[in-house]
């Protein structure tokens, strides 16, 4: 075998013209070729006690997928990956892997690490470009399991179950299936067609996908139990988008990023002659800090914003977002104004007019000034106010991307389903809730998090729930 | 797919139609809504329930053709589908212990109010309903309201059918001579809605609203369909989809509801005319 690469830096992700790219919604990073993904595999020292698979929430074994693209054997790659996840493709794309797996390689101590990121998405594109055999159906082994949610939890969940021979259904409020990889992640940070892929996977191993099924209002729980559904695995998401509570909110021209990423997204108002619209163009304020703001913002962007601003009250450091939506966001144009709030939100009025249609619609936002003060409770500095400090900027489009509170459509018709103090749904290390045979993950419990720990927990309640239905 | 199982045309722009979707009959009830897709891309909107068939497993709506979508709808026909159909969403409206009630529809929401003066009806209340509409023309449902009602008042704006004036003009009426109602419950324009509710205010009977705004998908997850509501002086933000849609009406900003569904206007306008100039063409 050839030596091993000792480059200090990781091989750079060729990505389209940060100019050329905030105009246009296709996907901005354009993968590895083989050279470039054997050449960075080489980077891998193959650590025998694999720090990062440690970091990997689905425990993904990642020196022997690597070993494999040294050898130039990528199905082998694949097959590796798939073992431990269900949608490569989409994680590696999605994951922030500066924080898990990457963060734990050695690489990384002296220099860069290995851009294990960057290499499972190349061999997940790879087989799904030269590996066209449809995966083989399961014997059924006669359970039935019901799935409520086709995001990322639900369709582990789904696929792992079915794998194993279970006839799984999967319930979707929606009209498509893929939950926030379909509503919420835009086309060019994953392109839907991947998703699609995905989900038509998961179809060829027999999970049946009903969409339009709004559990908890087309069906409860309990009515699926009595289609003779054995467990049931809830995966429905991370519910209503929080405003400020700030004056102004209202206006025509404040959206929550829910609601412009599934106008954009999942209605296609992206599009040219769009049948949902959206507002485009103009001066735009994202306020938060995290991916979606980025996404948003972006977004916004490519939508033919001039101007588009990142309002995040603590400073670059705390930013929640994932690295390189960051980088990408800067190089794009995007304006960080950081260490600030807004505090009101202004619209037009036409004293003279009362009929003048710009009447209502958002004009300005009144922002003041932060500084960071003592620690918080989780150990990050606390935002404070700077007396005085408050100025006015011109905008057209608000968008709130402030986080988001459970649904309460399932618990509240679902007896004996215990939820904690903040409305997530409460359940034990297995996946298992308050109610036998009902299991929950995702955002549902957790609030607000990431792809990947939703797959991880999708991933946990499959196999308590085939242990729970083996007995 | 959805089937139309039957279209029926109610007036020059208003149309009935039943859907076939089993598990959404089962389940709807007066003052919940469906939402739908007429075709793959198309735009999701939000339909108030106006019946259910649960031995035929089907869903009536009734629409009024006002822009691109509802368009595109009319010009689908018996036996055809339509590509999405979600349900039942929102609360149903209260009608528990209801004992005398004053039900009040405008114009196409008197298609929302109809199964509410039948529940309320068949639950053995005494039903007084006003129903209004811009001229003869558009009346619709005068026999089921008919049916329904102890006291049937109907308006016409233009005087060319029944009395002439706003819905207002008989509640006001009735209130002054002593009339009493546990309930007034309102579905129409918001501004008509607005109005009912001034009307009942110096009268303290309460009014329940049912607002329809704009909407994506229904499950609280986009928040378009935010309302304010003025609750004992404080501002309380509220999810039509899933707090709704019936609100209490002396808590509704009714003013900021009008504004905001006035923020597509321009856009809807001219997916309205492209539409009708496509059709137009196929049709040549």
């Amino acid at each position: 075998m050839a030596k091993a690469n000792m480059s200090l830096l990781r091989n750079p992700m060729p990505a389209q013209e940060p100019l050329v790219r905030a105009r246009n919604f296709d996907e901005v990073a354009l993968g590895y070729s083989e050279e470039t993904a054997i050449d960075e595999a080489m980077r891998c020292l193959g650590c025998k006690n694999m720090p990062c698979v440690d970091g990997c929430p689905v425990k993904i074994h990642i020196p022997d997928f690597i070993a494999e693209i040294k050898k130039g054997d990528f199905e082998a790659a694949y097959q590796i990956i798939s073992k431990s996840s269900s949608l490569p493709a989409v994680c590696g794309r999605v994951c922030p892997q500066e924080k898990q797996c990457e963060s734990k390689c050695i690489r990384g101590i002296k220099g860069e690490s290995v851009g294990i990121g960057r290499l499972e998405r190349f061999v997940a594109d790879w087989h799904n470009t030269f590996c066209l055999e449809d995966p083989v159906k399961p014997q059924s082994n006669g359970h039935k399991v019901a799935v409520v949610g086709s995001g990322p939890s639900g369709l582990t969940c789904a696929g792992d179950l079915a794998k194993k021979g279970y006839e799984v259904t999967v319930f979707e409020a929606l009209h498509v299936a893929g939950g926030v990889l379909v509503y919420g992640i835009p086309e060019f940070r994953l392109p839907k067609a991947i998703v699609a892929k995905e989900v038509d996977t998961l179809k060829k191993l027999g999970v049946k996908i009903e969409t339009n099924v709004v559990v908890g209002k087309t069906l409860t729980v309990d009515e699926i139990f009595d289609m003779d559904y054995e467990a049931v695995f809830i995966g429905s998401g991370a519910g209503l988008p929080n405003f400020m509570g700030i004056p102004g909110e209202s206006l025509k021209g404040v959206y929550s990023a829910n609601e412009f990423l599934t106008r954009s997204n999942l209605m296609k108002s992206y599009r040219e002659n769009p049948t949902t619209p959206i507002m485009k163009g103009g001066k735009v304020a994202v306020v938060g800090g995290g991916n979606v703001a980025m996404d948003a913002a972006r977004t916004a962007l490519r939508l033919g914003a001039e101007k588009v601003y990142i309002i995040y009250r603590r400073s670059m450091q705390e930013l929640p977002a994932r690295h390189e939506e960051v980088e990408h966001a800067i190089e794009e144009g995007i304006e960080f104004s950081l260490l600030c709030a807004p505090t009101e939100i202004i619209g037009y009025t036409n004293p003279n007019d009362p009929r003048d249609p710009k009447n209502g619609f958002v004009k300005a936002m009144k922002r003041i000034k932060m500084e960071l003060g003592e620690l918080d409770a989780r150990g990050r500095r606390r935002p404070v106010e700077i007396e005085g400090s408050e100025y006015e900027i011109e905008v057209d489009t608000v968008i709130m991307s402030i986080g988001t509170s459970p649904n309460p459509l399932i618990k509240s018709t679902t007896d004996g389903l215990e939820v904690n103090a903040r409305g997530g749904i409460i359940v034990n290390e297995d996946g298992l809730t308050s109610r036998g045979g009902v299991y929950a993950g995702g955002d549902a419990v957790t609030g607000a998090a990431t792809v990947i720990s939703a797959m991880g927990a999708g991933k946990t309640a499959a196999s308590a729930i085939d242990e729970y239905l083996s007995k | 797919m959805y089937r139309i199982t039957q279209k029926k045309i109610l007036n020059p722009t208003v149309i009935q139609m039943n859907i076939e979707a089993p598990l959404v009959a089962k389940k709807a009830k007066p003052g919940q809504f469906i939402i739908l897709r007429v075709e793959e891309d198309s735009e999701r909107i939000p339909l108030t329930v106006a019946g259910t068939d649960k031995e035929n497993g089907t869903v009536k709506i009734i629409f009024q053709v006002v822009g691109a979508t509802t368009k595109k709808l009319s010009f689908k026909e018996e036996g055809e589908h339509i590509c999405d159909f979600v349900g039942p969403l929102g609360t149903a409206t209260e009608l528990d212990g209801l004992k005398k009630v004053c039900i009040i529809g405008g114009g196409v929401g008197c298609a929302i109010a109809m199964p509410v003066a039948e529940a309320l009806h068949n639950m053995g209340a005494e039903v007084t309903s006003i129903i209004g509409f811009r001229s003869k023309d558009l009346l619709i449902l005068e026999d089921e309201f008919r049916s329904f009602s102890d006291t049937l008042h109907i308006m016409t704006d233009d005087g060319s059918y029944a009395r002439q004036g706003n819905v207002t003009v008989p509640l006001k009426e009735m209130l002054e001579k002593g009339g009493k109602f546990d309930m007034i419950i309102t579905i129409g324009p918001l501004i008509m809605m607005k109005f009912v509710t001034e009307t009942a205010r110096p009268f303290g009977v309460p009014v329940t609203v049912s607002m329809n705004p704009v909407m994506i998908d229904g499950t609280g997850m986009c928040g378009g369909c935010r309302l304010t509501l003025n609750v004992e002086g404080k501002k309380v933000t509220k999810f039509a989809c899933v707090d709704g849609p019936d609100f209490n009406g002396y808590e509704v900003d009714f003013d900021e509801a009008m504004s905001r569904s006035r923020m597509y206007a321009d856009f809807e306008r001219h997916a309205y005319e492209d539409t009708c100039n496509l059709y137009k063409k196929e049709v040549n």
